[in-house]
């Protein structure tokens, strides 16, 4: 099943560098319709405000870390089903867990390549 | 009790020698010598890590030391980003120039930004793993103004770190990159998140 490009995208990460290399690889993927927040809280308040189809976070990020988000997101009744992968340096199996448990879509551990981004996003987006 | 312990302040170890001490009066045998002997030693021992706790030059080490250090770090990380987003800056100004190529010389530009945008993400992992850095720093700056403070009777420079504060399952769990030796592979994620399904 193809991509939907089209789909609006909101990519979450505390380090404004992390922010630009994901959007310019999504740009690459020709996702043209991504926002961007620098923690969990201004994703959740975007979130809520909007309309988007993807969330790919950081975990790391402070004042609300990204399982928080994902946790907030499927307690959520309008954002529960929004696909979430994690997009995050930490790799102990006792994180993946945790993610999976709070229902993350999937999980991409730092530092990946371009082709493991678009494996997951085609992957969540087949499921959504 | 043997005079040679200084009397200065006491502390639960010091207690313990002196209680020792103080029960044994009398003639002694050679095994009790011995140990009077050894508790007389610990005694003057601990009263001499006392003297040099409390003579550490704490603030040099809270107010120079640490603050100098954790200031290089991060300068390090913001000359790092600063080099990385020149890096993108140029990549974007190549991805610019790809409509005007022929299709192989765009694929080819193309690839190669894409691997360039690929290897910046280590400015990322590199600032979580300074941050970790100077979290232990910080750590130590704490626990040594507590350890000079509880046995020099100095003030600490800075308090120890904070006890047990409410912390999320995500705050508790972001512990930041592991080592490349302990880090799980994307592969080993993969294989762990479908035992899932």
């Amino acid at each position: 099943m193809p991509m939907d490009k089209t789909t609006p995208v909101l990519i979450v990460d505390d380090y404004k560098t992390m922010l630009r290399i994901i959007r310019n690889l999504l740009k690459q993927l020709e996702f043209e319709n991504v926002e961007e927040a620098t923690d969990g809280q201004e994703a959740l308040s975007k979130l809520r405000a909007g309309s988007f189809g993807l969330v790919i976070s950081d975990w790391n990020m402070a004042p609300m870390t990204g399982l928080d988000l994902l946790k907030e997101v499927r307690a959520d009744a309008r954002l529960k089903a929004l696909p979430f992968i994690m997009i995050t340096a930490e790799s102990k199996t006792e994180n993946v867990v945790a993610a999976k448990q709070a229902g993350v879509s999937n999980y991409i551990v730092k530092p990946f390549n371009a082709e493991t981004l678009r494996d997951k996003i085609e992957k969540v987006m087949a499921h959504a | 009790m043997p005079d040679d312990i200084p009397q200065t302040t006491c502390d639960p170890i010091e207690l313990a020698v002196r209680a020792v001490l103080g029960s044994m009066s009398g003639d002694l045998s050679v095994t009790e010598a011995t140990l009077l002997s050894e508790l007389e030693a610990l005694g003057r021992e601990v009263s001499r890590a006392k003297s040099e706790i409390a003579a550490l030059s704490v603030d040099d080490i809270t107010a120079s030391h640490i603050p100098a250090a954790t200031d290089e770090l991060d300068a390090v990380v913001a000359h790092t980003a600063t080099a990385t987003n020149e890096i993108l800056d140029a990549c974007e100004v190549l991805e610019g120039l790809q409509p005007d190529l022929a299709a192989e010389g765009a694929a080819a530009l193309s690839g190669a930004v894409t691997r360039i945008y690929e290897a910046c993400s280590f400015q990322d992992i590199t600032g979580q793993r300074i941050s970790k850095v100077v979290n232990a720093l910080k750590a130590i700056e704490g626990r040594v103004a507590a350890v000079s403070e509880r046995f020099g009777g100095l003030p600490a420079a800075m308090a120890a770190p904070a006890g047990a504060t409410a912390r999320t399952e995500g705050e508790a769990l972001a512990n930041g990159p592991q080592l490349p030796a302990t880090a799980s592979s994307q592969a080993e994620i993969d294989r762990l998140l479908a035992s899932f399904d």
